[in-house]
């Protein structure tokens, strides 16, 4: 029986968090009003849906919010059963739970700091970067599969997906090379095969806005970084 | 309870093992503890946490699960008495939300706190005290994090309860005031006293000594 009782989304047009939530909302069918909050101008509502962080994704139901991308992954899954995103075996779900937290830790934070950094911090950021992505292809390779979480897309594929629309531009605004096809046959394959599905390709921001948004982010933390060292 | 072939892969002053361990005692799942030395991991950890080669690491079956809060989710689902997480999801969303909220806010400020000299040490320590009174805002008024007996959050969190005493008396700092967090320090209170959660407390004097050592070692390395 679906659930019906209104699901709202508190996102931020190039947010990877509330892309997560987005896509896992439209794998399942669910209906939702989407509300784009400002991070940089925060509105009440979202300082009072979420006071701890005062962070997008917030994913309100029954008038009740949930924070967190992942926690609220876990929860759509929870209360929506169709197309399940995590596996129903114990096992399976804590390796899915353990490279979702990879991707995320390792995987795209990496890549974020390897952007927003330089010298020799960048030069770090990118080793350990491309050490993660080697973890990550070794296990995708493993599987053998379409998708890590099979032949669907499941649970990490959803957390795991922000590279494969923002990890070019991170490269390119950062100056930097990770994903080299002929070093990561499978994450390239497994990335093609992503955005080849109608519901993640949908809707996804504009390259050109999200390239000035990251140009202009980068430079933002590079100069926060400056200031900090020279105070 | 016969465990199958259960064997847990710890450290006695780790608190990511501690969660494991009370969370196999509160289902009464009977389990192989090894001790791992952690400057000469054992093949079965190496292998048994390939990525990460790290403690904790359960075996069941066969098969290795890693990082702490995961373990605490297959042992939920696996061995399905006494539940640790509610059945509620927007409950479980909570209990999630502040054991996620303790690995991602209030460790880095208490190993701060055992890392760092001067002004930076006064920084950790002023990040730990916001992080543990905005800890306490998820009691929600309660006894403790699962409501009315101990859950996930609980068994997420306990430790909390046991280093931050300890770090206050090794160092010297105030991290936790009866008048400012009135609710935690009574949770704290709760929580080392039940049975179950102390049982796999280290011994308070051996961490406190091995807390200071630590912070000889790392405070050297960072004036020298």
């Amino acid at each position: 029986m679906e659930e019906t009782g209104g699901v709202k989304l508190l996102g931020f047009w190039v947010s990877p968090f509330a892309q997560r939530v987005k896509w896992a909302l439209k794998l399942k069918g669910v209906q939702y009003e989407y509300i784009e909050e400002d991070i940089y101008n925060k509105s009440p509502l979202l300082s009072k849906l979420n006071p701890v962080y005062g962070m997008v994704p917030v994913l309100v139901h029954n008038g009740k919010p949930i924070s967190e991308s992942i926690i609220i992954l876990e929860y759509i899954d929870e209360v929506w059963k169709q197309a399940p995103l995590l596996p129903q075996d114990p096992y399976e779900r804590a390796q899915a739970r353990f490279w979702a937290k990879f991707a995320e830790e390792k995987v795209r934070q990496s890549v974020w700091e390897a952007m927003c950094s330089s010298g020799e911090e960048k030069q770090k950021a990118v080793k350990s970067a491309v050490e993660a992505f080697e973890e990550f292809e070794k296990e995708l390779k493993r599987r053998g599969t379409k998708f890590f979480g099979g032949e669907t897309i499941g649970f990490v594929d959803i957390v795991a997906g922000c590279i494969s629309y923002q990890l070019a531009l991170h490269e390119e605004v950062g100056s930097i090379k990770i994903l080299d096809s002929s070093k990561f046959p499978a994450i390239s394959e497994w990335i093609k095969n992503f955005l080849n599905h109608p519901l993640i390709n949908e809707g996804l921001p504009q390259k050109d806005q999200m390239f000035a948004y990251f140009s202009k982010r980068s430079k933002e933390i590079a100069s926060q970084k400056m200031s900090h060292k020279t105070a | 309870m016969a465990g199958e072939g259960v064997k847990l892969l710890g450290y006695w002053a780790s608190p990511f093992a501690l969660r494991v361990r009370s969370a196999l005692k509160l289902k009464g799942i009977e389990y192989e503890y090894q001790e791992e030395d952690l400057g000469n991991k054992s093949p079965l950890l190496l292998q048994g946490n390939p990525v990460y080669k790290k403690v904790p690491v359960l075996l069941h079956n066969g098969k290795s699960i890693s990082e702490s809060l995961v373990i605490l989710e297959y042992i939920d689902e696996v061995w399905k008495h006494n539940p640790l997480l509610p059945e509620d999801p927007y409950e479980r969303a909570r209990s999630r939300f502040w054991a996620k909220f303790v690995d991602e806010k209030c460790v880095p400020a208490l190993v701060g706190v055992i890392t760092k000299v001067g002004e930076e040490l006064e920084k950790s320590a002023r990040e730990a005290r916001e992080h543990l009174k905005t800890l306490e805002s998820g009691l929600d008024g309660k006894r403790c994090f699962g409501g009315t007996k101990i859950g996930f959050a609980d068994v997420a969190i306990a430790w909390i309860a046991y280093w931050v005493r300890m770090e206050q008396e090794a160092f010297k700092i105030q991290l936790i005031d009866q008048q400012n967090m009135p609710l935690l320090a009574a949770w704290i209170d709760y929580v080392l006293e039940d049975p179950v959660m102390k049982e796999f407390m280290p011994p308070y004097d051996k961490l406190v000594k091995h807390t200071r050592d630590l912070r000889e070692k790392l405070t050297a390395v960072v004036s020298n």
